[in-house]
């Protein structure tokens, strides 16, 4: 995928927020930058020291604040800069990868990847991967569903005040 | 969440820097620097050639001095590189240098991104982020903490040795700590080293007495660390030292034991010669071993065995040196930085089928040859062949697992040059026809492309062509009892068969098997190929990851002796700069728990890798010892109450760069 290749415009440009871990995946994407590799431009990246950082709490706000995609990169098990943080990452993602699931927040807007940091190419193919796969599941605009969901129970409020009103009439 | 948009907070500057074009050659950063500007708080927004410069970091200063800024945020290349040198920019104008957020657009944008366009907006949501971000920094005070003046350093090959005396010599406590039973590694294994052919044990043996021999050094060889604790300055390592069955303080190293052992004839391979010769169960590696003690193999010996030895080895050593009760030892060292010199593994050239190692006994490994050519090998330097023959054509075959997509891709930068040494060398012992199948001469080094000239001068051929391979099917009569080079002459332009009585496999260098390991003991890093990983490639080569430990030598890659004395001295002087400056200044992105709104439920406690977090069963409340925490905010994400703080990542700063990049 390359993000130049704009023939088609107004193709839906996926808005990824990432979270890269300090010591492995954010070393990695600067090596991609040394390498020159090229990516699609759809990234944002949050720098945490460790994976274990991320609150599933993060994760949620960036969907619920228009995110269509997370990305979220850690250390291989067994090398975590801080020994095990990243176990603590996959326990907790996985757990949120159920919740996101009920949520219909489907799958692949959500991943967790192990990258080194010397592994600049993965960054790139990740990254790359992951473009092309939210661009597939198109946008999920969640702040333009909280809206609609928001109108539905203002006009189910409505609805039900109107009633009981009339009721009490009757009455 | 505090709402992140109202103009009413601390005045932010920001600027972007060009980077030559580096940034600005993909990145509107007039636009972004534009964008920045309109965004609330930002007071200043400027942009320069090359903000990491003295004019740059001057006008930050001067603009917090004179604009009054209380925030300050720098788009530029990553913080990895520059964040340091923008924290000092802010303090120099008198702000806090926490007050500082760096945003990533050169290594995360600009050179990763061919759309301008694209590029350019990807700057604006991560400089939006930052401001976004910074209005939440607290001024805080990096720690202060004492570093341990002792240095270690692990690997005792040409690297170590070198890293070991250059430290001692500038007066520090060095540990050297060495797997094998004597320190020199490869380099005690040669003959001669390229292109000056001095004697390899000439200009090695002399620097491993001077350790032995050192008040600064301690010398810990038959020994393997096990663990690796604690941080920067302060690492407290464990060294498993193994047994050798025999009192180091009181062995001389006499051979007494070694020629009353009741093996009366060595018969077990000699590690040392590459297995060409024999030693006995009681044995010293070679005669300048050092420590000069001789060792005695759990695998081989009797006694160790059975239990049903004679022990005539003990009866011989008049100074009662040989103890079979002796048990492995653990030792724990405080050490206040630590040098990595583990050095490389040769290629094992039985993996390449077809050039048959290990099938024919004259296809020879280039360390065997090494053996082989020393005036103290096994045959005394006299090239005679595993049949007892001398050969009178050999080939030496380059780049066995080097430049090959099938094994290792790298190359390996040593073999041309050696393989000309043992080019050189074997042609003067034997007089033979000495064949090099290369694929290309690569010679860049002092003197390394005048060294090859003189070897076409001596008369060696030289066939460009990878081999395709080594068998003994005769075709001609001049080709039977002989081996058979397969190979495409690339110049000629023709496959040629050249039948030889001597096969050399230039191995090339590879990760030490054990270097996944070794990297998770010391908390580094590898590379793709199993190399540990240089902080930067070009300007950290010897620093890793991990603050306090360093590299040096062919761990971090294939290199020849120069380069990696170089390096080991590079790594000397860096940890000497370290231990030196009696204490460490540590980020100060702890983690802290904010009393009041603990609830006690020690979700926490069981978290922490380094058991920094307590439980005041009196309070009720979780506390974070600041010492020991490193920062991960493994805590900070799973409290449930939120009252866990890290610095430099609060859920503000966080919250507010996912509003930032998303708004």
């Amino acid at each position: 995928m390359t993000h130049h290749d704009k023939k088609g415009a107004g193709r839906f440009e996926p808005r990824i927020v990432a979270f890269f871990c300090n010591w492995c995946t954010y070393t990695a994407a600067d090596l991609a930058g040394v390498s020159r590799l090229k990516y699609a431009p759809n990234t944002r990246v949050i720098r945490v020291m460790c994976s274990g950082r991320v609150d599933p709490q993060f994760v949620l706000d960036a969907f619920s604040r228009g995110a269509d995609g997370v990305l979220l990169g850690g250390c291989h098990p067994g090398d975590c800069h801080y020994a095990e943080g990243n176990y603590k990452t996959l326990r907790r993602m996985r757990l949120l990868e159920r919740m996101l699931k009920d949520m219909g927040v489907s799958d692949g807007r959500f991943r967790l990847e192990w990258i080194s940091g010397a592994e600049g190419e993965k960054v790139k193919t990740v990254v790359n991967d992951m473009v092309a796969k939210v661009r597939a599941l198109g946008p999920l605009d969640l702040p333009g569903k909280f809206k609609d969901w928001d109108s539905e129970l203002e006009g189910l409020a409505r609805s039900v005040h109107a009633s009981s009103k009339e009721a009490a009439h009757v009455r | 969440m505090k709402s992140a948009s109202n103009g009413s907070g601390p005045k932010i500057g920001f600027y972007i820097c060009h980077c030559g074009t580096n940034i600005a050659g993909t990145i509107d950063v007039e636009a972004v620097r534009e964008h920045a500007a309109k965004l609330p708080g930002v007071a200043v927004s400027k942009g320069y050639k090359y903000m990491c410069s003295d004019p740059g970091q001057e006008m930050i200063a001067q603009d917090i001095r004179a604009q009054g800024l209380e925030r300050l945020v720098v788009a530029a290349c990553s913080p990895n590189l520059h964040e340091e040198t923008f924290r000092k920019a802010a303090a120099k104008g008198g702000l806090n240098p926490f007050f500082f957020q760096m945003v990533n657009i050169r290594e995360h944008a600009s050179w990763v991104h061919e759309d301008k366009a694209a590029a350019t907006q990807k700057a604006e949501d991560q400089v939006r982020a930052a401001i976004h971000r910074v209005r939440f920094h607290k001024a805080l005070e990096k720690k202060r903490v004492p570093v341990h003046p002792d240095v270690m350093v692990v690997g005792g090959g040409i690297a170590g040795i070198h890293a070991a005396l250059t430290a001692a010599n500038a007066g520090k406590k060095v540990i050297l700590v060495e797997r094998e039973a004597t320190i020199g590694g490869h380099m005690a294994l040669f003959d001669k080293t390229f292109p000056t052919l001095d004697c390899s044990a000439c200009i090695l043996t002399p620097k491993m007495s001077a350790v032995k021999g050192h008040p600064n050094i301690t010398l810990w060889a038959y020994s393997e660390v096990t663990k690796v604790e604690g941080y920067v300055g302060n690492f407290k390592v464990t060294v498993k030292r193994k047994p050798r069955y025999v009192k180091e303080d009181l062995c001389v190293g006499c051979d007494a034991c070694i020629d009353a052992c009741v093996f009366k004839e060595a018969k077990f391979p000699d590690e040392f010669n590459q297995g060409l010769s024999k030693r006995k169960p009681v044995y010293l590696s070679f005669p300048q071993a050092t420590p000069k003690v001789v060792t005695i193999d759990p695998k081989t010996c009797i006694q160790l065995k059975t239990g049903k030895c004679k022990m005539t080895c003990a009866a011989a050593c008049d100074r009662k040196a040989i103890d079979f009760g002796q048990k492995e030892e653990s030792k724990e060292v405080p050490v206040g930085a630590i040098i990595l010199t583990t050095g490389f593994d040769a290629f094992d050239p039985k993996r390449h089928e077809y050039y048959g190692y290990g099938r024919y006994p004259n296809v020879y490994s280039a360390l065997e040859v090494e053996r082989l050519v020393n005036a103290s090998g096994p045959t005394g330097g006299d090239v005679v062949l595993r049949d007892g023959r001398r050969p009178e054509a050999i080939g030496i075959i380059h780049c066995v697992g080097s430049r090959d997509e099938h094994t290792n891709k790298w190359c390996s930068r040593v073999c041309c040059m050696y393989s000309l040494k043992l080019a050189h060398l074997l042609k003067e012992r034997t007089g033979a026809q000495v064949y090099n199948f290369y694929i290309d001469m690569r010679t860049p080094g002092k003197t390394f492309e005048e060294f090859y000239d003189r070897l076409l001068k001596e008369g060696v051929q030289f066939v460009r062509g990878r081999v395709a391979e080594v068998n003994d099917w005769a075709m001609t009569r001049e080709e039977e009892g002989r081996l058979v080079i397969r190979v495409e002459d690339t110049l000629a332009g023709f496959v040629r068969r050249i039948p030889v009585d001597m096969v050399v496999l230039s191995q090339g260098l590879e990760a030490r098997k054990d270097a996944l390991d070794v990297r998770r003991i010391f908390n580094i890093g590898c590379g793709s190929d199993g190399f540990f990983q240089e902080r930067h490639p070009k300007l950290a080569p010897v620093s890793t990851f991990a603050d306090g430990i360093f590299i040096a030598g062919a761990c971090q890659g294939p290199k020849d002796i120069p380069d990696t004395v170089a390096q080991a001295g590079a790594a000397a002087a860096e940890a000497l700069a370290l231990v030196d400056a009696g204490h460490v200044e540590m980020e100060p992105n702890t983690s802290r728990v904010v009393e009041e709104e603990c609830s006690g439920c020690k979700s926490c406690v069981p978290l922490c890798p380094y058991s920094a977090i307590t439980f005041d069963e009196a309070k009720k409340k979780a506390s974070i010892n600041e010492i020991l925490c490193k920062g991960c905010g493994v805590c900070a994400a799973a409290c449930p109450s939120g009252s866990i703080r890290q610095n430099l990542f609060e859920d503000d700063e966080i919250f507010g760069e996912i509003e930032g990049v998303l708004s």
